[in-house]
């Protein structure tokens, strides 16, 4: 769920806008450590914390995006990787300078700490929490892109960008939105989910692949697809680890490589 | 008439003379090698970091090969260096020390996953084909990690030991032989690139990446000329990687990760892409900084490098080498 959390942001800057933003994981550690001193240094209540960080992180994507992102729209692939790539050195560097190289600890508030019954068994309410967090975070997502004025805008600046400009809207705006509401996204993924993916400062290099994973399969710009794609990356790997230990994610990465070449663009991609 | 067919056989002269001044050498393309010699009497005492930038020079050169000139993005090409590292060192590990035999079976092992990878892989193009060599890459580190019998898993391949190269000259603990082995092989791999990249075969891979569109329409071979080059640029990274292996006498699982990947492509971008010369320029930068950064603290050289990227991509595009030849003003020429 966590990887859910995090990724559909991703979908939404890499599917949505056409960006190949691998530094969207350095939004989520960003995230995840603002959250994390903000509780354990300052005594901030949880809900507090968390909008405050991603608040946070909002303002700096925004920043970014209108300093460099704006320049690479619609460019080379390339030039997008790597530059993203500098931002995720840029990160860990300015990471390990404020918070040192020790990985953050998070302690869930006391209300969501401890177990839940639901009648047949009990659960670590912390993590059914994050699950109902998910569920109505892809509801409202979903509502927005596909109900609303402005999703109806975005998709239809993504389907033909000077179109849009010329019936009149403001699409650097429109972009600017998107790209902080995915930056937001990822900022609250990686703090609900700093329990289960610890923050530590190379958190954003070494998660990157699974991010990537989860976007690719669930297929650009759809907010169900990295939904079930999680859901199928999480059970499966889980079911291989059990099933053959001695290989490990070997099965995870093989899956990918037949899913997209199957569906080039993602099992719920748009084409 | 006989006029128009006279001025016809001009152009056709000049096309092909064209085409042979292309390939020629030029002075300037002597200087890596004249700086690699000079660097061997100025320097003695950095020759095992000398002999792992050579190395490096080749792997980055590899990469240049299908990203400059094919244009196909890779986030794998780890790969193959580390297929090749592997390869050559267990080759080692296991009482067969002859480098130079043990670096052309990493080069064909290598080149074998490049033609097996590659023809799965490049069926795709764009973020998908990105995805699958990243793909590709860490199905290949999580094989080397669970193999712990073959290739000591985490811990890395130890107990290499290397026989004299062609039973006379050893691999002494300056790294004096190493240096020059590197080079040697450096510079035969290069000339064979060169080659490549100026026959008519590395001019419609240009053509490829310009517009494959139009490739297609002229009835060019598109897919089996990539998978071509993907395999050689294969091969001279597992080369690369033996060279590592052979001249570090260990192997880790470093050399098949996403960072090797990226570093590679960063060297590269410093450097310039498409030019063939990148890398010489670009990994001794990279290197020769991140050896004296690093020494005073690894999260600043992070800090530096990512910043410089950024840089890089959004003020100086074709990296060092695009902004010397924008001060001499000469146009972009491949």
């Amino acid at each position: 769920m966590v990887l859910y959390l995090i990724s559909v942001g991703l979908s939404v800057t890499m599917g949505l806008m056409g960006f190949v933003n691998l530094a969207h994981g350095a939004f989520a550690m960003i995230g995840g450590y603002l959250m994390t001193s903000l509780m354990s240094r300052y005594n901030v209540p949880f809900v507090l914390a968390l909008t405050a960080a991603v608040v946070v992180v909002i303002l700096i994507s925004l920043i970014l995006e209108r300093l460099l992102y704006r320049r690479l729209y619609g460019g080379d692939e390339l030039d997008q990787v790597l530059m993203t790539m500098g931002l995720i050195f840029i990160s860990i560097a300015s990471v390990t300078y404020i918070w040192g190289p020790i990985t953050q600890p998070m302690q869930p508030p006391p209300a969501l700490s401890g177990q839940i019954d639901l009648g047949f068994r009990t659960f670590p309410t912390y993590r059914t929490f994050l699950i109902v967090c998910g569920a109505v975070l892809v509801t409202l997502l979903w509502l927005t892109l596909e109900r609303t004025r402005f999703g109806a805008q975005v998709r239809a600046a993504v389907d033909n960008l000077r179109m849009a400009q010329t019936i009149g809207i403001n699409t650097s705006r429109l972009f600017a939105t998107t790209f902080a509401l995915g930056s937001g996204l990822a900022a609250l993924g990686g703090a609900l989910g700093a329990e289960i993916l610890p923050i530590t400062t190379f958190y954003a290099m070494d998660n990157l692949i699974y991010f990537l994973i989860v976007v690719a399969i669930g297929g650009l710009g759809s907010i169900r697809g990295p939904f079930f794609a999680a859901l199928l990356i999480g059970v499966s790997d889980t079911a291989f680890k059990y099933v053959a230990p001695e290989l490990g994610a070997f099965f995870i990465y093989a899956l990918t490589m037949a899913i997209l070449l199957w569906f080039p663009r993602g099992i719920f991609g748009r084409t | 008439m006989m006029q128009e067919h006279s001025t016809e056989r001009l152009v056709r002269a000049a096309h092909i003379a064209e085409f042979s001044a292309r390939h020629r050498l030029r002075w300037l393309e002597a200087l890596p090698w004249v700086a690699a010699i000079a660097a061997y009497f100025v320097f003695p005492n950095y020759l095992a970091l000398g002999a792992q930038i050579l190395a490096t020079i080749l792997f980055v050169l590899s990469l240049d090969l299908v990203l400059g000139y094919a244009g196909i993005v890779t986030l794998g090409h780890a790969a193959f260096f580390g297929v090749g590292a592997y390869t050559a060192g267990m080759l080692a590990a296991n009482g067969w020390g002859e480098p130079v035999s043990g670096l052309l079976v990493g080069g064909v092992a290598a080149a074998a996953v490049g033609l097996v990878s590659g023809a799965i892989v490049l069926r795709t193009s764009g973020l998908t084909l990105l995805m699958q060599t990243l793909v590709v890459a860490a199905m290949l580190y999580e094989l080397a990690n669970k193999a712990h019998r073959f290739t000591g898993g985490a811990d890395g391949l130890q107990g290499m030991e290397m026989w004299p190269i062609f039973g006379t000259f050893r691999f002494d603990m300056f790294g004096n032989t190493a240096y020059f082995y590197c080079l040697v092989v450096l510079f035969l791999c290069w000339a064979a690139a060169r080659n490549v990249v100026h026959s008519s075969f590395g001019r419609s891979l240009t053509g490829i990446r310009e517009n494959v569109g139009r490739m297609h329409a002229i009835g060019a071979p598109v897919a089996r000329r990539k998978l071509l080059i993907y395999t050689f640029s294969a091969a001279l990274a597992g080369i690369a990687g033996g060279l590592i292996a052979q001249t570090t006498q260990f192997v880790g699982l470093g050399v098949l990760n996403l960072e090797r990947s990226g570093m590679a492509l960063i060297m590269l971008i410093i450097g310039g892409v498409g030019q063939l010369y990148g890398a010489f320029i670009g990994v001794p930068l990279y290197m020769i900084a991140q050896d004296r950064f690093a020494e005073v603290d690894p999260a600043y050289w992070y800090f530096w490098i990512g910043l410089s990227l950024v840089f890089i991509v959004v003020f100086l595009r074709g990296g060092v080498f695009g902004v010397v030849e924008r001060l001499f003003g000469r146009g972009k020429s491949p």
